[in-house]
Order: structure tokens, then C-alpha cells, then sequence
């Protein structure tokens, strides 16, 4: 790529990622489009909106020194812990579950920001950690705490979706940090016990309705097991090249649930086919496997290591369960397709996601060109 | 972890790069694999199984209803409509896709303003409904109740309006018995004939009658209609229809105005008249009265008409034409008379009459109990004398007499479009041997020479009987028009036995006789008829005129006209009317239309006029009274269709005959033109106390 054509300000973006992501909501509007009636309004105009409105958000963060995010990683933890227990007390007020803040001119949803900040104070927190304790219960039981007061929040709000995409974010932060395998090997038998425990004494009578309509969606295909069925009728009935942009029945006459938000890559695959599907899984890859995890391989430090990786982990996490879900692989459970479905929140959350990775990417490069 | 061994405390910085690294690509290969595991999921779904998930997107867009047929119209012998369809605004429900029923029915009965006694009644059909079977909420609704339901359809699922045809039969309950009435495909319906058809809202099959004999050919084929429907039902755009092939006609012998007309004309009695072309055996008119309205059981009969029909003493029900059984009463004497021509017995042949008749060691009284003085065949006809036949009937013997009266009708079975016929009895020694193991005696061929006793007939019977002594012909009742009818064979009577016999009914009504009453009041057309009082109850009881209803003698009539070149003949018969009296005037007024409609409908106004209207204003007002009564009281329907065929299988058995070892007392013969007024038909709350009819 020649350099020179490039004013300054742009020539230090990363633009092999850019452009596919940019690619990808565009591509996500032409969804929302149809999804909307072959309108631009409600849905795609806000999704384009969102889109530059964050990725000056995701800029801006990248622009940011490691310093600021060591600094900033526990204040920012710490004052989003304040946001959900006062989320959770409006909602005890107000009666009634509440996931948002009103903070006039947006909703505020703290679980959201909660998936980077996780990530970000687990990655602190491992950095800072002596090597030689990497070994020790100092190595775990922090980390668990500051895992688990958020989760157990979110839990509460109730949000599962959140509450296990935060989970997930900090367990491969650190599975990644070096602690000792069988950790995770004792923990992944303890959950095998918990899980069923869970399932029968923790989880709200709609939850375990999911699941057990997951595992059978046929059973019960007039009632919970719908969703699930109209997304792989939608989907299937697409094939290979899809019913035509606005050709989608599913989506259209309504049967699809939902169709711009969780199961936007459903009304996607019926109007595009595979074809559509191949290629957001092709620009997840390009964005998550190559650059994503890349960049945290190159990352100068522990810290922005980690950093980096938990951040696409969070990424990957909403995109895996998603299109689990859509096509019957997972349980139904509230979490959109980054970049596609339309959302402000699940937008700004990736875009902080992928404004982190670029800061990491730019740290790395600095480093690299200072070696050189 | 051979590192691990060797120096399990020391870590440092570059041991957890390494670790990272390997680790990090764990999580890419494991991230790698869940893309590899989507895109496989995917092309399984989108590929492999995109056959089957097209059908099922394709059934989920596209609602196929079929469109129900129009019925086949029946038509009266001039191509006038006895059932017709009208397009009708309706709404039905299915039960099984109604979610909250109470709300559901409280919407209904906002937007249609159903009030709580037709809420109930839908609320009984729901009730009884299984599944998928369609159950009426109101039909001939306006246009704009019909788009406040279709814009609220959405909300209230299970809901289905729709433009439709509904079956409509002009004149009501006049023709109920004619041709029976449709309804709503039942649970056992479909279970005889699993057609997708029969669960389609609006659809109907014929229940009883010809409605239910000719439903196949009536039915006819089903029109389908593709729509793209969202997930809510909600119609998006028509894809394709396919319009439906409507049921083919069917003609009657009947004619639409005479039956109207008889129906009418029978008024507040219980009663069954026929009329009979003698050429060719056409029914023209087959009214049994009073009836049920065959609309008002199109959509299921509701609580309190069902009631009420249940309470009526009239028995609306019941077809008297086809289930009704009773003794002829002096109608069976031209028959008789016939019997003793055929023997050879001489019409001046005479026979003193003083009142009555010694056989054995009792004496048979003549319904005139001064005595007709010298009587001969023609005087026994048409004074009615009892003593007269008493006497011959002896001589000539209850076999020949049995003979002519089965070839002339009696007791014959007629091949009519109706599931069942009762067809009565024609008594002689070998039946009551069969039946009774007991020898036929004296006492029993005098009782059934004056038509009491074992004998009993119907009253298409009755028709059939005149038609025959007017033509000489071997009539059969026809109620299928058709073009060119097969000419009836003779009977093989001797023409100058018709003349006789056609001469005495004649002086009966026109000379000397008692039937004055009958005599058509048109220049130049006359009429020749007998009367007959058939007793229900015995003298001890009642005197047949007036006391309780119930107790009230049998009124016969049959007759024909013109009496010397017989056109038309007629039966009429009024139950409990006190008598002859009251069948003939309706005889008269019902022969009076054959020849001037004017006329005869001017009569009928008068009367209209004194009995509070036409059958249906009557219903009405009577449905009224109800409502006030009853409310949502009534008791709920159980099973029309069951409770209706049940009504005609109990009539269908034959009546069970005590053995008669007693003289039927004759019942008397009405002298002048003097009609006894009508029995009131009873309404509720009041109680029914009519006047006791005077007679001579």
C-alpha cells in the first residue's frame, strides 16, 4: 500500500480492519433495510449513524496512551459496579426489573460497558501480578471476586446473556494469563456438577423454558420452540444465493421474531442465502482471527496482551452465541450480532472493544518501529 | 511441563509469553472451530435442508381456505326458489384457536350487540364444539360490524369473519317439512366423511329432509383460495382463487304459492294437507303444520326457540304427513262403498236406518242418533250413514272390503325422499290372526267399515286415496319434478263405480249431504269430497268438541275437483279440531287457489287478520313473549339433530293397538256450514281455555 496517498491523520489507521467492518455494517444495513420494509428509517439510517458515531468513539480510545488504561481500569470498574447496584436499586424502586440508566439523552446500560471493563481490569490486574505468584490462590481469588460482583449483579437485573458474555470476557482473559491448567480443568468439572444444579434452582422459570426448548425446539413449535424454528425456516429456505434483497417472507409477514435485532442474521440469511452468511463469517475472521487475536500476539506487553485478546474474546462471544442461536445451536438468549443486528448499545460496546485492540495495535507498532 | 517440573517455582516473564502464546492459539484454533462449526451448521440448514425448510416458509406465507360451495337451490315445479342462498356478512369462531374465550365473547357482543340471551346461545355451541369445527357468532351482519371484527381479528384470535352464502328459504316455516334445514357439520358428520370441507366456516350439509337426502347433489364443489397471511393472520394479498362450482338444482312437483298458501291457511291448528295433481301424481303442495322456521336451524337453534318448540302441543317437529297415524273417521266410506260395487251390490240397495244397528248382543249407533230413515249407497255416503255400511259390511265380508282398501292407498308404503314413512294399518281376519292370535269378529269389520278401530292412515295416505277414487288411476306421489312423467296404469274399476262414488261425495258437498262447509264459492268449478271425525279419546272421557285440546276429535277431509273431470285432489287433516268442521273450510280454501288465487288469498287476509298474522309474525311474537319469561333461563339445547330424528323414529314406530273387543262409537258428522273456532295454540303463562264449540 503506498503511503503517500494517504493524508497523515488517516495513514496511521488500520484500515485492513476498517474496511471489512465497515463492509459489514454497511452490509448490516442493507438488512436492517429490508428488515424495516425496504425503508431507511427506523432501523439502517440509526445503524450507519451509530456506526461513524462510535467508530469516532473507537478512534479516539485507540489515540489513548497504555498509561490511561492502567490508570483508568479500576476507577472505571469501580464506578461501573456503582452503576449496576444503582440499576438495581431504580429497579427495586420503580418496581420491577431495569437494565438501563436514563441519563437524558441515551438509555445507559452499565452491564454493557461492564464486557470491556471486565476485561480491562482483569488484564490490570494480571499484569501487575508478579510472575512468580501466577501459581498462587493470589492468582485466582481476586479475580474471582472482581468477576463475581458484577456477574452476580447482572444476574440479578436478570440478564443472562450479559451476565455469561462478562464471564466469558474475564475466563479467557484469564485462562490466557498463565494461571495453571488444571484450574480450568477442576473448573470446567465443578460447572459439569453446577451446571444441572443451576439449571433447576437458579435460573427464572422463562430461562429454563429456553433451554429445554433448545434442546427440543420441535416440541414445541406454536409456543417457545418458535423462535428457534422460524429462524431455521428463515435461513434454510434462503440456500445458497437467498430470496432476493426484500424478498424475505419470514421477515416480512412477520414470523421471524425480532428480525432486526437478535435474529437480524436470519432476515439476513433468507434474502442473501449463504452467500451473505460466508461472508460475515469470512469478515468475523478476518477481523477476529487475524487482526484480533494477531495484534494481541504482537501486543509489546503482558498487559496490552491480554487486553487485546480479552476484548476480541467479548467480540467473538456475541457473535458465536448469536449465530448459535439463530441456527439452532444454542439457546435462545438475548444477545444481537455485532455490527449487523441494530442496537446502539451492543454497537458502542464492540466499538469500544475494537478502539481497544487499535490502541493495543498501535502500541504494538510503536514499540516495533521503536526496536526497529 | 517438563519446564514445570524441573523448577516449579521460578516463573518468569518470558515463561508466561510462552504460555500466552500457546494459550492465545488454543483460543484462536477453539474461535476458528466454532467458524467452522457455524459455517457447517449453516450449509447444512441453507443447503442440505433447504428443500424443507422452503415448504415450510412456503406454508407458513401462503393460507390455503376453501371457499364453500353455494348450495344448490330447490326449486318449485315453475323454477321458483323454495331454498335459496342469500350473501351473508358472518362471523364464526374455532374453538381451538380462541385464546380467552370470555374476552373473545365479550368483544363480539360489543361490536355486534348481542344481548345476554344470544350470548348464551353462542356460548352453548362453543361449549359443545370439538376442535376445529366452526361454531357461529352472528351472521347478516352490517358492513360495518363486519370491518370492526375483520380490523380487530388480529387481537382475537380464533375469530374468523367472513362473506359468505347462508341457505334462505322465502317462506319459513311453511316449507320446514318439505325440505328439511341444514346445519354446521357435527363431530359425528365428520366422522362418517373426513372432507376438510366440512370443517370450513360457513359450510353447511343437509340435516334432514331433502336438504339431508339430496345433499350430494346440492353440495357442490368447493372454491380454494390462496393468501399471503402474516404471522398473525392477517391477510397481506390474494395469490390465487379458484372460484367454487355451486351445487346443482333440484325440482320439485311442488308449487311454492300453494304451499305457502296451505300453510298459511292451516293457521293457529295442528294440521296436514296435500295437495295432488290426479294426471300425473305430482305432490303440490306437502304442509305440515306448524312447523319449525328451517332458517332459524341454518345457524343452530338457540335455547329459547328450542324451548319453545319443545313446549308447543302442536308438536312442531313432527312431520304429520309422513309420522302421523290416525283412524280415517268416515273418509274410508267411498272406499268402502267402492268394495261393495266391486262385490256386485246393487247402489239402490237399502237399508232402514233408526239409529243404530243391533250385531250381536250390542247395538251400533249411527252418528245420527234420530235415524236416517230408508238409506241407499248414495244417501250412505253422503249423509255419512253409519248403519248403512254396519249392515252391508256384514254381507259383503272384511276381505273384499280389506282388498279395495289397500289397492286404493291405504296402508301402502310410498317411495318418497324421506328416511322414514309410518304407512298404518288395513285390517282383515288373517292380520289381527297374525298379530293378535285372536279370530276376527263381527264387531271388528263394522268398526273399520266406518274408519275406527285398527284401521289408520296417514295423511299423505289420504291424498293419495282421493286422487285415486277421482282418477280411477294407480296415482303414486311424486315430489321430483320431472318432464315427462311415466303415465299411471288403471286401477281396473269399473268407470261407472267411479261415476257413482264421484256422484254421491259430490251431493255431499253440493246437494244433501253434510259438506257444505267445502263448497269452493267459484261459478262452474264443483267440488266431491267426504268428511271424517276420527274419535281420540271415548265418550266417557270427552265428547270430541270441546273440553281439553288433547281430547278433541280428529278432523278428515278428502276431496277433489272439478268432481266430474278430477284435476286436483286434496287431503286435509286438522288435528284435535273438533271434527270434519274444521278440516273442510281449510279443504275449500286450499281447492279455491287451484282455480282463483285471488280469491282464496282474500280469504286468508281476513283470517290472518284474527289470528295475529303469518306463521313467522306469530313465531315472532311468541318469541317475544319468551324472552320476557324465560330470558337466559331456557335450558340448554342438547342435541337438535338428535332430538329431531328422535321425534321422527318414535313416530315411525307403529303405534301399539290395544285389541279391540267393543264397538268404536261413531264420531258424528258436522250438518251445516258451521266451522268450530279454532283451538288457540297455547303461549305461555296463559292458560288455554277455548270455548266449547256448539253443534246440533
Amino acid at each position: 500500500m503506498s503511503m503517500h496517498v494517504i493524508p497523515t491523520p488517516l495513514r496511521g489507521l488500520p484500515w485492513r480492519v476498517l474496511i471489512p467492518l465497515t463492509a459489514l455494517v454497511l452490509f448490516g444495513a442493507t438488512v436492517l433495510w429490508s428488515a424495516a420494509g425496504g425503508h431507511w428509517s427506523p432501523y439502517a439510517w440509526k445503524h450507519i449513524f451509530n456506526f461513524g458515531l462510535f467508530l469516532s468513539l473507537a478512534i479516539a480510545i485507540s489515540r489513548l496512551p497504555e498509561r490511561a488504561f492502567r490508570q483508568s481500569a479500576y476507577p472505571i470498574y469501580g464506578g461501573l459496579v456503582f452503576l449496576l447496584m444503582l440499576v438495581e436499586a431504580v429497579g427495586k424502586v420503580g418496581g420491577g426489573s431495569q437494565r438501563w440508566l436514563n441519563i437524558g439523552f441515551m438509555n445507559l446500560q452499565p452491564s454493557e460497558l461492564m464486557k470491556p471493563g471486565i476485561v480491562l481490569v482483569m488484564a490490570v490486574f494480571y499484569a501487575s501480578l508478579p510472575p512468580t505468584l501466577i501459581r498462587s490462590w493470589r492468582a485466582l481469588v481476586p479475580p474471582l471476586i472482581l468477576l463475581g460482583v458484577p456477574a452476580a449483579l447482572v444476574m440479578l437485573q436478570p440478564d443472562l446473556g450479559t451476565a455469561l458474555a462478562i464471564c466469558f470476557g474475564a475466563v479467557v482473559v484469564v485462562f490466557l494469563s498463565g494461571v495453571p491448567m488444571w484450574w480450568f480443568i477442576s473448573g470446567g468439572a465443578a460447572a459439569a456438577v453446577v451446571a444441572p444444579l443451576a439449571f433447576f434452582f437458579a435460573l427464572h422459570d422463562y430461562q429454563r423454558k429456553r433451554v429445554l426448548v433448545f434442546l427440543d425446539p420441535e416440541a414445541d413449535m406454536l409456543g417457545s420452540g418458535y423462535h428457534i424454528t422460524q429462524s431455521k425456516i428463515a435461513i434454510g429456505s434462503g440456500g445458497f444465493f437467498g430470496k432476493g434483497l426484500g424478498n424475505g417472507t419470514q421477515s416480512h409477514l412477520k414470523y421471524l421474531p425480532e428480525a432486526h435485532t437478535d435474529f437480524a442474521f436470519a432476515t439476513m440469511a433468507e434474502e442473501w442465502g449463504m452467500i451473505g452468511g460466508l461472508f460475515i463469517l469470512f469478515v468475523f475472521f478476518v477481523v477476529l482471527f487475524r487482526w484480533g487475536m494477531g495484534v494481541a500476539r504482537r501486543a509489546p506487553d503482558r498487559f496490552s496482551q491480554l487486553l487485546a485478546a480479552g476484548m476480541t474474546a467479548t467480540i467473538f462471544f456475541y457473535v458465536a452465541i448469536n449465530m448459535m442461536m439463530v441456527m439452532g445451536l444454542a439457546p435462545v438468549v438475548g444477545i444481537p450480532l455485532p455490527f449487523i443486528s441494530h442496537g446502539g448499545s451492543s454497537m458502542m460496546t464492540n466499538m469500544i472493544c475494537i478502539g481497544t485492540i487499535m490502541a493495543v495495535d498501535r502500541w504494538g507498532k510503536r514499540a516495533g518501529s521503536r526496536l526497529g | 511441563m517438563a519446564k514445570r517440573k524441573k523448577a516449579p517455582k521460578l516463573i518468569t516473564p518470558a515463561m508466561l509469553r510462552d504460555s500466552f502464546d500457546r494459550r492465545s492459539m488454543v483460543v484462536g484454533v477453539l474461535q476458528g472451530g466454532v467458524g467452522l462449526l457455524l459455517a457447517t451448521r449453516m450449509g447444512y440448514i441453507a443447503l442440505a435442508e433447504s428443500q424443507k425448510y422452503q415448504m415450510m416458509a412456503e406454508s407458513n406465507r401462503v393460507n390455503l381456505s376453501l371457499i364453500p360451495p353455494r348450495r344448490g337451490w330447490i326449486l318449485d315445479r315453475d323454477g321458483q326458489p323454495i331454498a335459496s342462498n342469500r350473501a351473508d356478512f358472518r362471523v364464526d369462531l374455532i374453538p381451538d384457536r380462541v385464546i380467552e374465550k370470555e374476552k373473545t365473547l365479550e368483544e363480539l357482543a360489543k361490536v355486534l350487540g348481542l344481548d345476554e340471551i344470544a350470548l348464551q346461545d353462542v356460548r352453548d355451541r362453543l361449549d359443545k364444539a370439538r376442535g376445529f369445527q366452526p361454531v357461529e357468532a352472528g351472521s347478516h351482519l352490517s358492513w360495518e360490524q363486519f370491518a370492526a371484527i375483520s380490523v380487530r381479528q388480529p387481537d382475537l384470535p380464533g375469530v374468523v369473519p367472513q362473506r359468505s352464502f347462508s341457505r334462505y328459504y322465502p317462506s319459513g316455516p311453511c316449507v320446514g317439512h318439505l325440505v328439511g334445514y341444514v346445519g354446521a357439520a357435527n363431530a359425528k358428520d365428520y366422522e362418517k366423511e373426513h372432507n376438510p370441507l366440512l370443517i370450513t366456516p360457513g359450510f353447511k350439509i343437509g340435516k334432514d329432509g331433502l336438504e339431508k337426502v339430496y345433499d350430494q347433489t346440492l353440495r357442490g364443489q368447493p372454491g380454494a383460495r390462496r393468501t399471503e397471511v402474516t404471522a398473525s393472520g392477517k391477510i397481506v394479498r390474494d395469490l390465487e382463487t379458484r372460484e367454487d362450482v355451486p351445487g346443482q338444482p333440484i325440482k320439485l312437483t311442488v308449487h311454492a304459492g300453494l304451499q305457502e298458501y296451505a300453510a298459511r291457511r292451516i293457521g293457529v291448528e295442528s294440521g296436514a294437507c296435500v295437495v295432488i295433481d290426479c294426471l300425473t301424481g305430482d305432490l303440490l303442495c306437502f304442509v305440515s303444520m306448524p312447523s319449525f322456521d328451517p332458517n332459524s336451524f341454518t345457524d343452530g337453534v338457540g335455547r329459547l326457540e328450542w324451548k319453545m318448540l319443545s313446549d308447543d302441543d302442536h308438536v312442531p317437529l313432527r312431520n304429520k304427513l309422513l309420522h302421523g297415524l290416525y283412524p280415517p273417521g268416515s273418509t274410508v266410506k267411498p272406499t268402502v262403498a267402492l268394495a261393495f260395487l266391486e262385490a256386485g251390490l246393487d247402489p239402490k240397495a237399502s237399508v232402514n236406518c233408526s239409529g243404530g244397528l243391533r250385531v250381536g248382543n250390542r247395538v251400533f249407533h249411527c252418528w245420527q242418533h234420530h235415524g236416517h230413515g230408508s238409506v241407499d249407497m248414495a244417501k250412505g255416503i253422503y249423509q255419512s250413514c253409519d248403519v248403512y255400511f254396519y249392515h252391508f259390511a256384514q254381507q259383503i265380508g272384511m276381505d273384499q272390503i280389506a282388498r279395495t282398501m289397500r289397492k286404493i292407498g291405504y296402508g301402502q308404503k310410498f317411495p318418497l325422499p324421506y328416511p322414514s314413512q309410518s304407512y298404518g294399518t288395513v285390517p282383515d281376519p288373517a292380520w289381527k290372526m297374525k298379530k293378535y292370535g285372536k279370530e276376527w269378529a263381527v264387531y271388528d269389520t263394522v268398526n273399520a267399515t266406518i274408519g275406527q278401530g285398527y284401521v289408520q292412515v296417514n295423511p299423505l295416505q289420504q291424498a293419495i286415496i282421493a286422487s285415486r277414487l277421482a282418477s280411477g288411476k294407480l296415482l303414486m306421489p311424486r315430489l321430483m319434478h320431472e318432464d315427462k312423467p311415466a303415465a299411471p296404469a288403471s286401477l281396473g274399476v269399473p268407470q261407472e263405480h267411479l261415476d257413482f262414488i264421484h256422484s254421491a261425495m259430490h251431493e255431499m258437498v253440493n246437494g244433501r249431504g253434510t259438506g257444505h262447509a267445502a263448497k269452493i264459492p267459484i261459478p262452474g268449478v264443483e267440488l266431491a269430497g267426504k268428511s271424517g271425525t276420527a274419535q281420540v279419546v271415548g265418550l266417557n272421557i270427552g265428547n270430541g268438541k270441546g273440553g281439553l285440546w288433547r281430547h278433541r276429535d280428529h278432523g278428515h277431509f278428502i276431496c277433489f275437483a272439478p268432481f266430474d273431470k278430477p284435476r286436483y285432489a286434496c287431503a286435509v287433516l286438522v288435528e284435535h279440531g273438533g271434527g270434519s268442521g274444521a278440516a273442510m273450510p281449510i279443504a275449500r280454501d286450499v281447492m279455491t287457489y287451484m282455480f282463483d288465487q285471488q280469491k282464496a288469498w282474500d280469504a286468508l287476509t281476513k283470517l290472518e287478520a284474527g289470528w295475529g298474522g303469518t306463521p313467522q309474525q306469530r313465531q315472532a311474537t311468541k318469541y317475544r313473549a319468551y324472552a320476557a319469561e324465560y330470558g337466559v333461563s331456557a335450558p340448554a339445547v342438547q342435541d337438535s339433530d338428535e332430538a329431531l330424528a328422535r321425534e321422527s323414529e318414535a313416530d315411525a314406530r307403529p303405534m301399539p293397538q290395544p285389541i279391540q273387543s267393543d264397538a268404536a262409537p261413531p264420531a258424528p258428522e258436522p250438518v251445516a256450514d258451521d266451522t268450530p273456532a279454532p283451538a288457540p295454540s297455547p303461549s305461555p303463562g296463559a292458560t288455554t281455555n277455548p270455548a266449547a264449540s256448539q253443534h246440533p
